[in-house]
């Protein structure tokens, strides 16, 4: 096969892989050796899951262009029909990083499925409605998980709303031996936690890879035409509703499979953990990163899920200097000083004909 | 110099060469409404296969709406357009363009975002045919169609001396040369029809003459139809074998360049009407 000249965006992407790579093996040595704080340990695999969080969303705001103001959501979908998935798949499957592997896959396909009813009917639009409707899934979403419950016995699975406020698991007639899995706003106790780092590692890894190779290949090509000019994507015979559904349930489904993953590794998780703060928490990871930015974006969400924890020493102060922090990165980012001295030690020069 | 139009009162613009055969676009009765406002009214025009047609007219006179017509940016309210025989009723865009249509803007739209290249191979998608899965695994039919795709893109862009850009970011080409990738783009779809959008405006006049010539190069090379607005009188008398004035969303006038010079009643639409001495 004649091989293609090396991209610019190959060698990016290149590097991107690598930095993940090296940073789990240090990550992993520093472990070892014991000189990680337990908080730290603690955190590595929520890391892991808002960094691929923070990759998909950049596929839907960054690459497709569209704001998404639920991602949030998705990761509630797929961590709770993961946690579902994965106690009641317990005596089947009993090797436990094959059972998180189809957790994982069940959460990405539950998710999937809420992007495309979220999707269809608002894709169709142009403007920003899907920010607005988004916004309003997540909310649902957490209000839905709110009053579910969930158990498993040696009939199966058995399911029940909650609406009233009247029902416990107990109505749900489950046999001797049955185990609630959900128990409506107390949320999901008692999971067996089977996250493990290593399954974070891979989870970046997929995302990125799905995330990298959607984008250069001729469905990312044109995505991001339509996000760069609508009507003339249009006019090269672009069928825009098709693609945007494309990149938005693609996003919706990795965000499932990262939610699947968080879920795995909390005994106890509540429906409001997803809620608008971290859809919006998500967001801020994105733009920090830089809109289509990869590697922006899991950089970003590394920093910020470690550093609240870096800022105990500031005690109450803790979330003023947070966000003194964030606004000084976001000027610094933006200083066109500083960006013209950081493109000098860009690997590529400028071709001939500049902008006139 | 240029082939012989079938004589008036015909309505259509066909050179003898293309007479005997399907028009490539048959406009009967065109017609949109804004409001109460006819933008375009009873346009009734025909093109051959491999002509090169100019759509004149003073400002406002509706010219990029027929365009807009053309492609479906605007559903008519009156009347049919026929490709190649088959009506586009209730197409859309994007049908419009798999079907043999593609288009420039007057104000420059390209992916401002993407490479040149990338400018060109993302309007090839609709000919290829790999899935997402695909694209995303990398299997072989990713790599073979991203190839010709490549290929196809630097030898489309070599047309307009453009291959060595293809790597610079679509937004930082000069204007000119942003121009030109927008034709590019259009016929990286493979059309049968190409509508150009003042495709001259903001050229230099050497810019101009470079542009006529590739102008026939395409019709040449491809055996397409062009249908052009321009203002350029120099460029549309000088390539265009049929030429329709609009004035006031109607056809005025259609015929060779040499009726459409001569005709009173396009010169009264551009000049005004002559006072009675």
């Amino acid at each position: 096969m004649k091989k293609l000249r090396i991209k610019q965006h190959t060698r990016t992407d290149f590097l991107t892989y690598l930095g993940v790579i090296i940073l789990f093996v240090v990550m992993n040595v520093l472990k070892s050796n014991g000189s990680l704080s337990r908080s730290l340990t603690g955190q590595l695999v929520p890391i892991c899951c808002y960094m691929s969080m923070a990759v998909s969303l950049n596929l839907t705001v960054g690459i497709l262009g569209e704001l998404s103001l639920g991602h949030a959501g998705f990761m509630s979908v797929g961590a709770f029909s993961g946690i579902v998935a994965a106690m009641s798949l317990q005596n089947i499957i009993p090797a436990a990083p094959l059972r998180l592997a189809v957790a994982m896959v069940i959460g990405a396909a539950a998710a999937a499925i809420a992007g495309a009813i979220v999707g269809t009917p608002v894709l169709r639009l142009r403007g920003d409605y899907l920010a607005i409707v988004t916004l309003a899934f997540g909310e649902i979403i957490k209000d839905l998980v709110n009053c579910l419950l969930v158990g498993y016995d040696a009939k199966g699975l058995h399911m029940a709303f909650n609406l009233t406020g009247s029902k416990t698991i107990d109505d749900l007639g489950m046999k001797e031996g049955g185990i609630a899995i959900i128990k409506g706003a107390q949320g999901a106790t008692g999971t067996t936690t089977i996250a493990s780092f290593t399954a974070g590692f891979i989870l970046v890894m997929v995302t990125l890879f799905v995330v990298l190779n959607l984008k250069h290949s001729r469905a990312g090509r044109a995505i991001m035409a339509l996000r760069d000019n609508a009507i003339a994507a249009e006019s090269v015979g672009i069928n825009i509703t098709k693609y945007k559904m494309m990149a938005f349930v693609t996003s919706a489904a990795l965000a499932g499979a990262a939610g699947a993953l968080y879920g795995l590794n909390f005994s106890s998780l509540q429906a409001t953990k997803f809620n608008f703060n971290t859809s919006i928490l998500i967001l801020v990871f994105v733009v920090l990163g830089g809109l289509g930015n990869l590697w922006g974006s899991l950089i970003a969400a590394a920093a910020l899920t470690v550093l609240p924890e870096l800022l105990r020493a500031f005690s109450d102060y803790r979330m003023l200097v947070y966000a003194i922090v964030l606004i000084l990165v976001m000027l610094a980012t933006n200083n066109p000083t500083l960006k013209t001295f950081f493109s000098r030690f860009k690997l590529h020069k400028p071709t001939g004909k500049e902008a006139v | 110099m240029f082939p012989k139009l079938v004589p008036m009162p015909s309505p259509n613009l066909l050179t003898e060469r293309d007479a005997d055969k399907t028009p490539i676009l048959e406009c009967i009765n065109l017609g949109i409404n804004f409001g109460g406002l006819a933008a375009v009214e009873n346009f009734n025009m025909a093109i051959g296969r491999t002509e090169i047609t100019g759509l004149i007219g003073p400002n406002g006179a509706g010219k990029t709406t027929v365009f807009n017509l053309l492609t479906k940016v605007y559903q008519p309210t009156k009347g049919t357009i026929l490709l190649d025989g088959n009506d586009t009723h209730n197409m859309t865009t994007a049908q419009v363009n798999r079907a043999g249509i593609a288009r420039t803007f007057q104000n420059i739209r390209l992916f401002n975002d993407l490479t040149v290249e990338e400018n060109v191979t993302v309007a090839m998608n609709a000919h290829m045919r790999y899935n997402m899965w695909t694209g995303i695994f990398r299997l072989p039919a990713f790599w073979k169609e991203e190839r010709v795709a490549h290929e196809r893109a630097l030898e489309l862009l070599s047309i307009f001396n453009m291959a060595d850009l293809a790597d610079t970011k679509a937004g930082s080409l000069p204007y000119g040369a942003q121009r030109r990738l927008e034709i590019v783009r259009a016929l990286a779809t493979n059309p049968s029809l190409l509508l150009l959008d003042e495709p001259a405006a903001g050229m230099n006049p050497s810019e101009t003459a470079e542009l006529m010539e590739n102008i026939r190069k395409i019709r040449d090379t491809f055996q397409i139809a062009i249908l052009l607005i321009e203002h350029d009188m120099n460029l549309v008398m000088n390539i265009c074998e049929g030429i329709a004035v609009l004035n006031f969303g109607r056809i005025i006038a259609k015929g060779t360049p040499e009726d459409i010079q001569s005709n009173p009643a396009v010169i009264e639409a551009y000049l005004g009407k002559q006072k009675e001495a």
